[in-house]
C-alpha cells in the first residue's frame, strides 16, 4: 500500500478518550417492545407475570438490549473518513442480568482505528469498547463494537 | 418455560435447537424503532442501493439478536449468558428465512460450556458466525 492513509492524527488521538457517561432508565415498556422487534416471546422478557415467578422475580432484558441505550457525545470528536458505514460485528461480556427499572449508565471509549482493503475498496476499521454500569455501580456487560467505515460507490 | 437443560445433558459436538427466523421489511421499521438505529440502509432501499448494497439488509445488532435469542432459548431460566461474540461476514436481506445454529465446543469447569453460532441463509451460506460461552445449572 502506497496510498496516503485515510487514518488522521485527530482520530489517532481519539483513541482511548472516554465518552461523557450517560445514563438510561430501562423501561418496561421499551424492553418488551424490543423482543417484540427482534421477535422473541421468551416469557422473561414479555410476560411480567411469568417472569415474576422465575429466579429474576421480574422482567429483564434480552441480551443485546443494552444496543438500545447510546453512549454520550465523545470528549475527542471523530470524523468518519468515508460518509457509508457498515457494523462489523460485536463481542458481549455479560455479568449481571439487567431488570426492568434498572438505571444504567453508558460510556464508550475507541480502543483500536486501522485500515484494510476489502470488498467495498478501501476500509476503516474502527473498535469501540462500550461500557454497562447499574445503578449499583455493577458493570453488568461489556460490549465491543467493529465500525466499518467505507466510501460509497460512484453513482452511474 | 420449555424444558431446561443440564450440564450433564451435553457434550462436545451436541447441537443446539435450531431458531429459524422470518426478518421482513416490518421486522427492519420495528428494529430501528426498537433500538434507535435509523441508518437507512435498513429501510431505503435507493439509498442502500446508492451505498454499494444490494438492497435493504438486515441490522447486524439484529442478527446478534437472533443470536442471543438461540442462546437464551437454549440456556433457560436456569442457564446464564456470559459471552456472546458475532461477526457480521455476509450481509442477509428480508424477505427469505435464516436459520441460527449452534454446536457445543468445549465443556468446562462449573457448568461452563463454550459453543461456536452460526445464522445461515436458505442457500446453507453461513453469513454471521459467532461464538458464545454460557453457565449451564447441574442436576447434582
Amino acid at each position: 500500500m502506497t496510498g496516503e492513509s485515510a487514518i488522521t492524527d485527530e482520530m489517532r488521538a481519539a483513541i482511548g478518550v472516554e465518552s461523557e457517561p450517560v445514563t438510561h432508565d430501562v423501561e418496561r415498556g421499551a424492553v418488551i417492545r424490543f423482543a417484540q422487534a427482534i421477535g422473541d416471546p421468551n416469557p422473561l422478557f414479555n410476560d411480567e407475570r411469568a417472569a415474576r415467578a422465575t429466579r429474576y422475580g421480574g422482567l429483564i432484558a434480552p441480551p443485546t438490549f443494552l444496543r438500545s441505550m447510546p453512549s454520550g457525545p465523545p470528549r475527542a470528536e471523530v470524523e468518519r473518513p468515508y460518509s457509508a458505514g457498515l457494523d462489523g460485528g460485536s463481542e458481549w461480556e455479560y455479568f449481571h442480568p439487567v431488570r426492568v427499572g434498572d438505571r444504567i449508565t453508558v460510556t464508550n471509549r475507541i480502543s483500536d482505528i486501522y485500515e484494510r482493503q476489502g470488498r467495498l475498496g478501501s476500509m476503516v476499521f474502527i473498535i469501540n469498547e462500550v461500557k454497562y454500569v447499574n445503578q449499583l455501580g455493577q458493570t453488568v456487560a461489556l460490549q465491543r463494537t467493529t465500525g466499518i467505515s467505507y466510501e460509497p460507490p460512484e453513482e452511474e | 418455560m420449555g424444558d431446561q437443560v443440564y450440564f450433564e445433558d451435553v457434550e462436545q459436538g451436541t447441537e443446539l435447537p435450531t431458531l429459524r427466523k422470518d426478518p421482513t421489511t416490518q421486522q427492519l421499521v420495528m428494529y430501528a424503532g426498537a433500538s434507535g438505529d435509523y441508518y437507512q440502509i435498513h429501510y431505503d432501499r435507493q439509498f442502500a442501493l446508492g451505498n454499494g448494497l444490494p438492497d435493504v439488509i438486515l441490522h447486524g445488532a439484529l442478527k446478534n439478536a437472533f443470536l442471543g435469542q438461540l442462546m437464551t432459548d437454549w440456556i433457560g431460566e436456569q442457564g446464564r449468558l456470559a459471552r456472546l461474540s458475532v461477526q457480521y461476514r455476509g450481509m442477509d436481506v428480508p424477505g427469505t428465512p435464516i436459520f441460527a445454529k449452534g454446536v457445543v465446543t468445549r465443556k468446562g469447569e462449573d457448568g461452563e460450556v463454550e459453543c461456536d453460532i452460526w445464522l445461515e441463509n436458505a442457500e446453507g451460506k453461513r453469513t454471521t458466525p459467532g461464538s458464545a460461552a454460557v453457565v449451564l445449572p447441574s442436576r447434582g
